[in-house]
């Protein structure tokens, strides 16, 4: 009987989750197409070294060592969530270790080393955010869900790393007793320090007791993964995708439109290489996330609101709007209604709101000095100038709102080719009073 | 030596070795024109052949490409590369970042693509190459403290080269807290050198300036003309333009050579 509920219920969780994942992938896929440089190559070693190694997480060093040891802990522990899995298939207990051998012990002490580092890192981490309240956790965006978010992943794993040490304490008592079917296996070397506090119940209470941590832990990881698609917490996932893809090329360097290129052309009276400016009409930058490219949503999904982009952001310090986190959660927002259409109907249509506009204000944009400092802050190589240039470019190509001093300097440009209304005939003033 | 137009050398039936291309800046803001004299006569003293193309020389459109404007940017990236290819210009050094970062990265996807140095990286490359010859004059206890331009740094990844120049100079070289990669921009980027700030309760570069005074320098050495701007404005607002001087890495590097 408990293992046809377990069955259902792994096999429910799962179905709930892929379509979930693909419907995200439908949401991303709105973006426009891109071309992004960079070969296979060299794009699996950015992964590998971004995501896989977290090189850029280093910069912090608190931070990184915490976070490699929930990361190393989560590997190491779902060795021991597949023998969960396995045993509430069957209705064996503990399958594993007769296959395993002496490599169970190996197992069953990493994964236990692991729960503890893990919880300390969990504590680290809530300490971190709600008592040090180091400053990036506590800037504007982060009010109501995000903070709670965040609080909610760390609190999961605390109560997920306590069923199983309660689990494998009640599971020791057990064997110990000679208690079927709880044969000696395994070595706890953190577990083995609650024994006591199980001691004196009975073997009926303590089957119990382990019976229903087993059942937390595996029923919260399911739900945890349920979770995910709906948290910060999707980085676990996309952090992968997000650093193959993120281009490689100089950081200063930002793209040409091409549709622009074939009417500047025309104008000039140049050949137009690439068929001509006709065809269908495309907007001109971005005014809602369906016009940034599927890379720009692809990052606002990887984004887990570390904030270290806005930390560095030197409008953001002087107290400007602008945070290229909030860049990165609003473009997220927005896409989350939009996911919510594709859920409900099956297809997206325009509902009159926009990114730009109902959740990013020309205010911000034009605040950004495109130094890049907030795309070399970020761990998994998120870029929020991209989203911030396209917005720049529909305001101005498309709306025709840009600052009365931005006007002037396009007009000096057009006029004197200089962004000073100074002659061209003057150009090569700054030599005559050379010796 | 006077400065040749590509023009004029076309006309001798020559070609430079290399152009230098000026930059708005440098063309018309009286401070940023000593850039483009240090840096002229830096490229006399290494027997550079170089040209300018002086009149026919436009803005590359970086301001207009970071302030949405992608028509304008084209139109004047095209006729650039059409001027540039009507030279037969191979390479070329500009004294801008700005210049540097548009022409490397931004003319080849517009069918212009040539080799960009940024002049610090041109000047390191003269010392190496045992043209540029910097005389044996000791030590110089002199603070300078460079300051990295947000397109040469971490747009392009170059942080050494204008290092390079500064200790060949002999100047004793601090880095400020936030260098190289994590260096605070100077606020004049993205087009926000031409429109005035957001409302904030600092401006940037007062931020940036005070950093670097904290080291108390002689001199803020920069690479970008536009930093320049910024940072000489920061010294000012904090009274010290008597005590700290803001120059180019090039202006440095032509003093100590005796140029200037």
């Amino acid at each position: 009987m408990a293992q046809i509920i377990f069955g259902l219920v792994l096999v429910g969780a799962i179905a709930i989750f892929v379509y979930h994942v693909r419907l995200l992938r439908k949401t991303i896929l709105l973006g426009k197409e891109v071309e992004i440089p960079g070969a296979p190559a060299q794009r699996w070693a950015q992964m590998f070294r971004v995501a896989v190694f977290q090189q850029k997480m280093m910069d912090k060093p608190i931070a990184s060592a915490a976070h490699w040891v929930i990361y190393v802990g989560f590997l190491v522990i779902n060795l021991e969530v597949l023998e969960i899995i396995l045993d509430g298939l069957t209705g064996g207990h503990r399958l594993l270790a007769p296959y395993l051998g002496g490599l169970y012990d190996v197992m069953t002490v990493s994964a236990e080393v692991f729960l503890g580092l893990v919880f300390v890192a969990a504590v680290v981490f809530l300490w971190r955010r709600n008592i040090a309240k180091v400053p990036r956790f506590h800037s504007a965006e982060m009010k109501g869900w995000p903070p709670l978010d965040a609080n909610i992943i760390l609190w999961t794993e605390i109560v997920l790393v306590v069923a199983l040490l309660i689990m494998n304490a009640a599971d020791q008592l057990l064997q110990a007793r000679h208690v079927a079917p709880y044969e000696a296996v395994g070595t706890f070397p953190l577990s083995q320090w609650l024994m006591p506090i199980f001691s004196s119940l009975s073997d009926e209470t303590l089957i119990i007791v382990e019976r229903a941590a087993w059942w937390v832990h595996i029923l919260g990881i399911l739900a945890f993964l349920n979770y995910i698609p709906f948290s910060k917490h999707l980085h676990i996932f996309l952090a992968f995708p997000n650093t193959y893809y993120a281009p490689i090329e100089p950081a200063g360097k930002l793209s040409s439109l091409p549709q622009v290129t074939a009417v500047v052309k025309e104008a000039l009276g140049m050949p137009v290489e690439n068929g001509s400016s006709d065809g269908a009409p495309q907007t001109l930058g971005a005014k809602d996330v369906t016009d940034l490219t599927w890379k720009n949503l692809l990052d606002a999904y990887a984004c887990t609101e570390c904030g270290r982009c806005t930390a560095v952001c030197p409008a953001n310090l002087t107290g400007k709007k602008l945070s290229p986190r909030k860049i990165m959660m609003d473009t997220r927002d927005r896409l989350e209604e939009i996911k919510y259409a594709l859920h409900k109907t099956g297809k997206w249509e325009s509902d009159g709101k926009s990114l730009l506009g109902d959740y990013i204000t020309p205010e911000e944009i034009w605040a950004c000095t495109t130094c890049n400092a907030c795309v070399r802050a970020c761990p998994v190589l998120i870029n929020p100038v991209s989203i911030i240039t396209q917005l720049r470019q529909y305001l101005v190509m498309e709306a025709s709102q840009a600052p009365e001093t931005i006007n002037v300097l396009f007009v000096n440009m057009e006029n004197n080719g200089s962004p000073w209304a100074f002659p061209s005939a003057d150009r090569a003033k700054w030599a005559e009073t050379l010796a | 030596m006077a400065v040749r137009t590509l023009s004029v050398w076309a006309a001798a039936g020559e070609k430079p070795e290399i152009l230098y291309w000026v930059g708005c800046a440098a063309s018309f803001d009286d401070r940023a024109q000593k850039i483009a004299r240090a840096f002229a006569k830096l490229l006399d003293a290494a027997g550079v052949k170089w040209g300018i193309l002086g009149t026919e020389e436009a803005c590359t459109g970086d301001p207009a490409k970071r302030a949405g404007n992608d028509f304008l940017f084209q139109m004047l990236a095209l006729q650039n590369i059409q001027v540039l290819q009507t030279y037969e210009v191979k390479e070329i050094v500009a004294t801008c970042p700005h210049c540097f970062n548009t022409l490397k990265n931004e003319y080849p996807q517009l069918g212009g693509t040539f080799k960009v140095w940024h002049h610090t990286q041109y000047l390191s490359h003269l010392i190496q190459s045992g043209r540029l010859k910097l005389p044996d004059n000791g030590s110089w206890e002199e603070k300078v403290v460079f300051h990295d331009p947000c397109y040469l740094g971490r747009g392009n990844g170059e942080y050494d080269a204008p290092r390079f120049l500064l200790k060949k100079t002999g100047a004793q070289l601090e880095e400020p807290e936030r260098h190289k990669d994590f260096a605070l921009c100077c606020g004049a980027g993205g087009a926000q050198m031409f429109k005035e700030p957001e409302p904030g309760h600092k401006d940037i570069n007062i931020e940036r300036t005070e950093e670097l005074l904290r080291l108390s320098p002689k001199r803020i050495a920069v690479g970008c003309p536009f930093c320049m701007t910024m940072l000489t404005d920061g010294v000012k607002h904090a009274g010290k333009q008597t005590e700290v001087r803001v120059q180019d890495v090039a202006e440095i590097l032509a003093e100590r050579l005796g140029l200037l």
